[in-house]
């Protein structure tokens, strides 16, 4: 699916401004602890997180990810958001709690990311 | 080696939402290098596990990383309270991390095990009261 439809499925908001919303991603992974999602390097492209601070999104950053949804209705400070602008990551805030919002994803066929070759 | 390219970077244990700046520093060098994608993760993310255990387990600290054509090498010292028991300290899910740290998204005890299978070369040493180093490298 395309960044935007991850927006239109969670009714979330994106706060970036100047991503490109056209970009495709297959996998997503959900988690508040910044090393749990590190270790699992894969192609994941999309993070949901119930965190809202800077370490998130230079976590994003260091995984090559191309959005991050912050759930439960987390608005990051502009300091965060200008960040992942300038990153090419795209912010998006959803009221969903972590549980309904990736299951929401996974029932429009966003998938775990496979094993990085 | 002087032909390795040398970059340093001093860690302040003072402000944890700067960790991770070296790292994201690295990334960006490595990426200009031409050095594959793939490779610059690996190297960068223990690297940035390796910067946040500084700042919150150590009060700071210094990298050092050497990059030459045959691989990227980071050392990582600090002056720390030192580690006593390093396999357990490696051990998946180990940590001695504050309740503040966790609630920041970190100390799943998951860093130093991190740290160890994304790269090909890992060395720790410690000692209590005086620090701990961390020698590893990626080959690229
Ligand atoms: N530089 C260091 N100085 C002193 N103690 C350290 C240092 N690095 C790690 N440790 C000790 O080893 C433990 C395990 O480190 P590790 O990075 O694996 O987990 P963590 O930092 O606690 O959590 P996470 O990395 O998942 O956020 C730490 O909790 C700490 O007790
Ligand atoms: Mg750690």
């Amino acid at each position: 699916m395309k960044i935007d439809d991850i927006a239109k499925i969670l009714d979330g908001e994106i706060l970036t401004q100047n991503t490109d919303l056209q970009r495709e991603v297959y996998a997503a992974c959900g988690s508040d602890m910044m090393s749990d999602v590190l270790a699992y390097v894969k192609n994941q492209a999309v993070l949901l997180t119930g965190l809202n601070n800077l370490m998130v999104i230079r976590t994003a950053q260091m995984m090559d990810m191309l959005c991050v949804v912050f759930v439960r209705g987390k608005k990051p400070n502009q300091t965060i958001i200008d960040m992942a602008d300038e990153n090419e990551i795209t912010v998006i805030t959803t009221d969903k709690t972590m549980f309904a919002a990736c299951g929401l994803l996974y029932g429009h066929g966003l998938r775990e990311a496979s094993d990085e070759q | 080696m002087s032909s390795d390219i040398v970059l340093t970077y001093d860690i302040s244990g003072e402000e944890f939402s700067l960790a991770g700046e070296a790292s994201v520093d690295l990334k960006g060098r490595l990426k200009l290098m031409g050095i594959p994608a793939a490779t610059i993760r690996r190297a960068t993310i223990a690297l940035y596990e390796a910067e946040i255990n500084l700042v919150i387990h150590a009060s700071g600290g210094q990298i050092t990383v050497f990059i030459n054509p045959q691989y990227i090498k980071m050392k990582v010292k600090d002056d720390g309270p030192g580690i006593e028991d390093i396999p357990l300290a490696m051990s998946e899910g180990y940590s001695t991390a504050t309740d503040e740290v966790r609630t920041l998204g970190f100390g799943a005890g998951m860093g130093l095990p991190n740290m160890k299978k994304y790269t090909d070369e890992f060395d720790i040493s410690s000692s209590i009261g005086v620090g701990t180093e961390i020698n590893m490298s990626v080959y690229i």
